[in-house]
């Protein structure tokens, strides 16, 4: 388990950089500042910056993002990428219509409860 | 609510999901494939160019070929493959959901094999969510499947293999590749493969990347940066250029989220990011396999043998084979596949700076830097020979698991001996016929036939070339050099294309005996 | 962007069945079964979506329907991904922003 205050201490204050206004996550159009600032706040894992920011939350479920959000967690807090863990994997793997995703019954059974979805 | 029953169930119908449905249906096991495209084959069928290897791993036989005779064994083999089905889950007890239409189906397997295969990495760049930056994947999908142009003046961020087929396939597409642009000091993708799109006039710019991509509503140009060696940029180094499209082709990661979410073992040294599994793809929990490109990221023709390994472990498994049966034949393809992995590219040399072959050559640095072989390096390789008749000059200089040229001469002109990642040697006092074999067997284009003094002061290259307009007879244009400079007059003298050079096309150009041993493609006048 | 006609190794591309379909309003014409993405790049089109946060273009990708950034409105329902969605006959296709198709200035 990483000490967190110890981490604070070693990596310093956030101080901005000329690309803070990079988006890292397209999707949910989250910056490599609002990631860069959380982590000098005590985040250390890629769970709690999706849970914090929403990045790897959107649409494309971190399909795009999530190597790049390793890379800059692990820049940012000066250990290896391999040393990041990635998220964990959700069903659904793709987006997915609400409809759809409830319709696991099939059709019959969708107008016993009366079509609710 | 139902689940419906089945006894092999594969994600994906790439090449390691196929293969792995044959091997274990040819064992009697049911084996049914699902995969979200409307098309079967994976990547396979983006993949135009020749592939490398030997003859048991299709050698020489362009990527989609190789798809369509996957599909005829899969047929042939009974297997199920059940298309625009996209698998949203998997769990522990090796049940699957999955997207049909507009339903979610539950099924369950005896065995699941996840053959998902690889996302391509992603670089943020200034300007990177514009419309015009798209993936390298993005650009072969649009232009080999779907017959469009993905731009039309277009510059390459990656050199590694995929970056480099890509650029050449652009422009087989029509398009213009103004550069290819890499953050990495060299080369990452074969000599051989950079050589063809160099030769071209591409110019290559290692330790560069990409400072700003610059457009309102799309991509109008493109600024790239040298970095030093911490990757930052130096000023003043600045180089623009107008363009259409930015290409990205920086690697491939695994695409293993349905691996992790059933909870299976991950390799914790990469963070979670591979499965841990066995040879065959076996992971922690029994039943479920993994193999391809999600169990770590290689090429096609590893994949294919990676699935029919794990084929042929899940018949076992599923008890349709004994365990000596399985031995023996993952004994084989483990050799097929051990073959496949040496050489300078091999996993294990990955991030090495190789500075000889194993042959003891010192490896060409101007390859490495500028996509080229420079004319003074190109002679100390064994594929270069001097001789007044006709002969193959092989310009084949790293270590790399391919030997089609020593199969396709049959008068014993190029030799490469039992080690597939030997270099080729020209072989001294043989009996070239001018067949051609050799120059379209080569994957890599790198073979060259060249008869000096065909008329006094002149002598004849004859070059692979896979452009269109195909050049004609009487054609008069220019020399290209190796790095596409134009050195001097050409004129086409033959032309030659068959169904053996499978649209590889043989053009012999006649150029002032001072290039022969310079000039290596034609530009038209 | 241009239709490849002819190539090297792959041949002539298949001619497909010409439909006609809608993009903002304006009648546009691309081959039957074809990604709506691929018909929309032949037709000039590049942008397919604003974004909800900074409003910013967005267009194809990965083009095989991992990174959602090609989504329009398609017959009213937002985010369908235009690079694996078949074009067909009569298709009402509209740039999304953010969620919502794009009013369009008449």
């Amino acid at each position: 388990m990483l000490d967190i205050e110890e981490k604070l201490k070693e990596i310093g204050p956030y101080v901005p950089e000329d690309d803070d206004d990079l988006l890292v996550c397209r999707c949910e159009e989250v910056t490599k500042g609002e990631i860069r600032k959380a982590l000098h706040e005590g985040i250390t894992t890629i769970e709690e910056l999706r849970r914090l920011l929403r990045c790897g939350m959107g649409l494309c479920q971190g399909q795009t993002c999530g190597t790049l959000t390793r890379r800059l967690v692990a820049k940012e807090l000066g250990v290896r990428p391999n040393d990041v863990t990635m998220a964990t994997a959700r069903t659904p793997m793709r987006p997915v219509d609400m409809g759809i995703g409830g319709n696991d019954r099939g059709k019959e059974a969708d107008a016993e409860i009366g079509g609710l979805r | 609510m139902s689940v419906e029953k089945k006894e092999l169930i594969v994600v994906g119908a790439g090449p390691a999901g196929l293969s792995a449905a044959i091997e274990a249906a040819k064992a009697g096991v049911k084996a049914t494939v699902f995969d979200e495209n409307a098309a079967p084959g994976g990547q396979l069928f983006k993949q135009i160019h020749k592939f490398f290897g030997s003859k048991e791993h299709k050698a020489k036989v362009r990527g989609f070929r190789i798809g369509q005779e996957l599909l005829q064994e899969a047929r042939d083999a009974g297997v199920e493959v059940i298309l625009n089905a996209t698998v949203l889950g998997l769990y522990p007890e090796k049940e699957v959901l999955v997207q049909q239409g507009d339903e979610v189906k539950h099924y369950k397997g005896d065995a699941v094999l996840v053959a998902t295969g690889a996302a391509e990495n992603m670089v943020n760049f200034r300007g990177w969510t514009l419309p015009g930056v798209i993936g390298a994947g993005a650009a072969q999908t649009m232009m080999n499947l779907h017959h469009i142009k993905p731009g039309n003046r277009i510059l390459m961020l990656g050199t590694g293999n995929v970056g480099l087929v890509v650029s050449f396939q652009l422009m087989q597409a029509g398009c213009e590749v103004v550069a290819l642009a890499d953050a990495a000091p060299r080369i990452g993708g074969y000599g051989v493969h950079a050589a063809k799109v160099a030769r071209t006039g591409v110019p290559f710019y290692l330790s560069h990347t990409i400072k700003e991509v610059e457009g309102t509503d799309c991509v109008t140009g493109v600024t790239i940066q040298q970095v030093d060696s911490h990757f930052n940029f130096i000023p003043g180094t600045e180089k623009h250029f107008d363009v259409d499209t930015v290409c990205v082709a920086v690697g491939l990661s695994p695409m293993a989220q349905l691996l992790k979410m059933d909870g299976i073992e991950m390799d914790t040294s990469t963070g979670g990011f591979v499965p841990k599994c066995d040879e065959t793809g076996a992971t922690s929990i029994p039943g479920i396999y993994a193999a391809g490109d999600v169990a770590g990221i290689e090429e096609a023709s590893s994949a294919m043998i990676e699935g029919r390994m794990s084929g042929a472990a899940i018949a076992e498994y599923l008890g349709y084979t004994d365990a000596s049966t399985k031995d023996a034949r993952e004994k084989e393809l483990d050799e097929s596949l051990e073959s496949l992995r040496q050489g300078m590219f091999a996993p294990k040399n990955r991030g090495k700076k190789i500075e000889k072959t194993d042959e003891g050559i010192d490896v060409s640095e101007n390859l490495l830097t500028h996509g080229f072989v420079a004319d003074d390096e190109i002679t100390r390789f064994p594929g270069f020979r001097k001789q007044v008749k006709v002969h193959p000059v092989i310009e084949c200089t790293q270590n790399i698991p391919c030997n089609p040229c020593q199969d396709a001469c049959k008068k014993g002109c190029i030799s490469i001996g039992d080690n597939i990642t030997s270099l080729p040697i020209s072989v001294e006092g043989s009996e070239c016929i001018n067949c051609g074999m050799c120059v379209a067997s080569c994957s890599g284009q790198a073979i060259f036939l060249v008869a000096e003094d065909t008329e006094p002061g002149y002598g004849e290259i004859t070059i692979p070339y896979e452009f269109l307009p195909l050049p004609q007879k009487g054609d008069k244009g220019y020399g290209l050099s190796r790095s596409g400079e134009k050195i001097c007059d050409a004129e086409i003298t033959n032309v030659r294309s068959s169904k053996a050079f499978d649209g590889t096309n043989l053009v012999t150009m006649k150029v002032p005996m001072e290039y022969i041993d310079r000039a290596r493609f034609y530009k038209a006048q | 962007m241009d239709r490849i006609k002819n190539h090297p190794i792959l041949g002539e591309s298949p001619e497909g069945k010409l439909v006609n379909f809608t993009y903002d309003g304006k009648t546009l014409q691309g081959y039957e079964g074809e990604p709506i993405a691929a018909a929309l790049r032949v037709n000039g089109v590049m942008v397919h979506r604003y974004t909800a946060k900074r409003h910013e273009p967005r267009g194809v990708f990965c083009a095989i329907g991992r990174c959602t950034d090609c989504v329009m409105v398609v017959d009213g329902q937002p985010n369908v991904r235009t690079c694996i969605t078949p074009l067909r006959e009569g298709m009402k296709i509209q740039t999304q922003d953010g969620v919502k198709p794009l009013e369009i200035e008449k």
